[in-house]
């Protein structure tokens, strides 16, 4: 099993995943799925149906405005980084928390690496699949690593300027 | 000047303690270079063609004596004894080990300076007027507002990974210094009727393979306002930048792509849905615009007798008073530029001896204060004019006298074939040519202010798309030529050169500007800079010029 981490009532922890990641062309096994935003619009509805918890999948190049109106229904959104250096997911992520309030996981997926660790938390991530063999204890040194910021985010920590005012 | 606290410091060391472990994370093999690559580039370390080297921010140009001392410590201790100033106002070394690089961060780090974000598809140093404080012409201190964006761009966890790099240039003055229109975004301070501080905000411009002029897309945005609009910018480019294309990446595609307006209406529409969250409290702008507090000035005479008479005497200092200092807006004071262009040497370099005696003397008559020009030379912003001959003497025996600002000798180039992997040609030794032709003194300020800006490769990293004389480097089967572009300009009438005409050999080139300068002196009208004459006459008597005395 890759390693599957979590961000919980703000700590991070090993967890099961208990979604199926679906490509296009495979059959939908049975049990909580992820799946593609094309799939999401044409099969979602009856997946939902059947009880079960359904993902989405969005690659950097799809925007979370499609998914608006679903969001309260679906348990995950899995932003895609296709490279590393691909930044699109950030924004993408905080939108769903800050302008679209959504509640459910923010999974990043992809290449994921420890180095992306502190910006995806602070951007509203809070599940991650990293592709770089990191360690729970790896990634939670990564994304801990500054004691300050600078500017407001999705993670509601208090910015430099907030602190200095304090 | 802005005084770290312990939390600026803090972010410095946490940062310095990342790059140490990804340092040794590389050299252990744990990195690939595709995967470390990206990461030493948001640290300032570039591999170029015989070692890394080294890009150190300087914010808005603004140094202390102890930070240049610093610099020139590290400069004699990791590096060959100087250092290059660059048109972002950064200062480069180019000779770094990697395994020196985190201990080197350290150092700098020790007096509030680091490397961050000064390369890498990010938020880049922040450009600002070398003259805030000091030029009575400023409607505000730039300085502030660079300050707050230095500090909101920071490890921004948005935007640490945008399609391309991203420069921010403030300017607060009528006459721009900071080429704000060759921007991905340019600011500029004013006041609306009521007197209330805004920003012009002009997006799109850069230069590179595809040069373009900043548009303004906002003509006045409340000063209260920038962050959230700076927000809403970055998030449409983030989003929709093109990724596909390293070369269509920078925001000014993006703008010419939509239109101006298209691009403008989706900033405004972001814009309104983020609101003010992210926009800064009165309280810390209070708190930056108190580190900038206008120096305590003695009241002087306008005029000094002491500085009359040594010019008087001295012709040598005379014309460096005639071409280097610019008014202060205090009476008594002058702002004194220092350049770094001596005849025959490398443009931007300095010697770790000279960056000792800049901060000697600006300890001792500046104010401790020490600015860097994005045309790559120094500036003491706060000199008494009592105290300008000895500032003089000073700068002079150290080779930092050169009385050439801005005129022909006072030339922009990158490094390069002689140091960068990316060049085509030489740039440094095409300046030194050109600097010889016009070595004489006299006819150089007979000529008056001419930019002659110089490029080795078509990345434009010597502006030669805004030199009012371009030079840009190509490579022809292997050897090297130069295309010559007249009439371009990165100041408030910013415009992009035209093409004089086919390439030009290696050795040609100073000769052919020397034709060009001729021709200007032939054609002028009173009062005229080569820029207004070539934007008068049009390329033809030049042309006509140059490549007659070629063929």
């Amino acid at each position: 099993m890759p390693t599957f981490i979590r961000l919980e009532a703000g700590a991070l922890a090993l967890a099961d995943d208990p979604f199926t990641n679906v490509g296009d062309d495979e059959a939908i096994p049975p049990g909580d799925v992820i799946i593609s935003l094309t799939r999401f619009q044409t099969e979602g509805e009856g997946l939902l149906g059947e009880g079960r918890q359904v993902g989405v999948r969005l690659e950097s190049d799809e925007a979370v405005e499609a998914l608006a109106y679903d969001l309260p229904r679906i348990a995950v959104v899995a932003l895609a980084f296709p490279k590393f250096g691909d930044g699109r997911a950030y924004s993408g992520a905080r939108l769903l928390r800050e302008r679209f309030s959504y509640k459910g996981e923010v999974r990043a997926v992809g290449d994921v690496l420890r180095e992306q660790a502190g910006n995806m938390v602070r951007c509203g991530f809070d599940a991650f699949e990293p592709a770089d063999g990191s360690s729970l204890e790896d990634w939670r040194r990564a994304s801990q690593r500054f004691r300050h910021v600078y500017q407001r985010a999705s993670d509601g920590r208090s910015p430099a300027f907030e602190e200095r005012g304090a | 000047m802005y005084r770290y606290d312990q939390i600026d410091r803090d972010m410095l060391a946490d940062r310095t303690a990342e790059f140490r472990g990804q340092v040794a994370r590389r050299l252990a093999g744990e990195l690939t270079e595709d995967q470390f690559k990206p990461l030493r580039l948001r640290n300032g370390l570039y591999l170029q063609l015989h070692a890394y080297m080294l890009r150190i921010a300087i914010p808005y140009g603004s140094l202390n004596p102890t930070q240049l001392r610093k610099l020139a410590w590290i400069g004699r201790t990791y590096d060959k004894g100087y250092g290059h100033f660059t048109t972002r106002t950064n200062l480069q070394f180019h000779w770094i080990k990697l395994a020196d690089a985190p201990d080197i961060m350290d150092h700098l780090a020790s007096v509030d300076m680091h490397a961050i974000q000064t390369s890498g598809n990010c938020i880049r140093n922040v450009t600002a007027d070398p003259y805030a404080g000091a030029t009575a012409e400023e409607i505000d201190d730039p300085r502030v507002w660079a300050e707050a964006i230095r500090q909101w761009s920071t490890i921004h966890p948005e935007f640490n990974w945008l399609p391309r790099k991203f420069k921010i240039a403030v300017t607060a003055a009528a006459k721009d210094r900071t080429a704000a229109k060759t921007h991905d975004i340019g600011l500029n301070l004013k006041r609306d009727r009521s007197g209330a501080l805004g920003f012009e905000v002009m997006v799109g411009g850069g230069l590179g393979r595809m040069p373009y002029i900043g548009q303004t897309i906002r003509p006045f945005l409340p000063a209260t306002r920038l962050f959230s609009y700076l927000e809403a910018i970055l998030r449409v480019y983030n989003r929709h930048g093109r990724r596909d294309n390293i070369h269509k990446a920078r925001i000014k595609v993006l703008v010419a792509a939509l239109g101006r307006d298209e691009f403008a209406s989706q900033v405004e529409a972001e814009w309104e849905k983020i609101g003010h969250t992210p926009d800064l409290p009165d309280t810390e702008l209070a708190r930056i615009r108190g580190a900038f507090a206008p120096k305590t000035f003695d009241t002087l005479p306008a005029v000094s007798e002491a500085f009359e008479a040594a010019k008087l005497a001295t012709p040598a200092f005379a014309r460096f008073a005639r071409n280097n200092l610019k008014p202060h807006k205090v009476a008594g004071y002058a702002i004194v530029e220092v350049s770094l262009k001596a005849i025959g040497e490398t443009p931007g370099d300095c010697s770790s001896e000279q960056m000792e005696a800049v901060a000697d003397i600006a300890e001792r008559y500046g104010q401790d204060d020490i600015r860097v020009t994005h045309e790559q030379n120094l500036v003491l912003p706060h000199v008494k004019l009592d105290d300008v001959a000895a500032v003089w003497a000073a700068l002079d025996a150290v080779g930092l006298a050169t009385p050439n600002m801005n005129l022909v000798s006072d030339i922009i180039a990158c490094p390069g074939l002689d140091y960068c992997a990316l060049a085509n040609a030489r740039a440094i030794s095409v300046a030194q040519h050109i600097a010889r032709k016009f070595a004489d003194p006299d006819r150089a300020e007979l000529v008056g202010e001419l930019k002659v800006k110089i490029s080795g490769c078509i990345n434009a990293c010597g502006h030669h798309h805004v030199g009012h004389i371009g030079i840009l480097g190509v490579d022809k089967k292997g050897e090297e030529f130069y295309q010559l572009t007249l009439g371009g300009s990165g100041a408030e009438d910013a415009a992009v050169g035209q093409a004089l005409g086919p390439a030009l050999p290696y050795d040609k080139v100073a000769e052919a500007v020397d034709t060009l300068v001729e021709t200007y002196l032939r054609e002028r009208h009173d009062g005229e800079r080569f820029l207004d004459t070539f934007r008068r006459t049009g390329v033809a008597p030049f042309k006509e010029a140059v490549y007659a005395d070629v063929h």
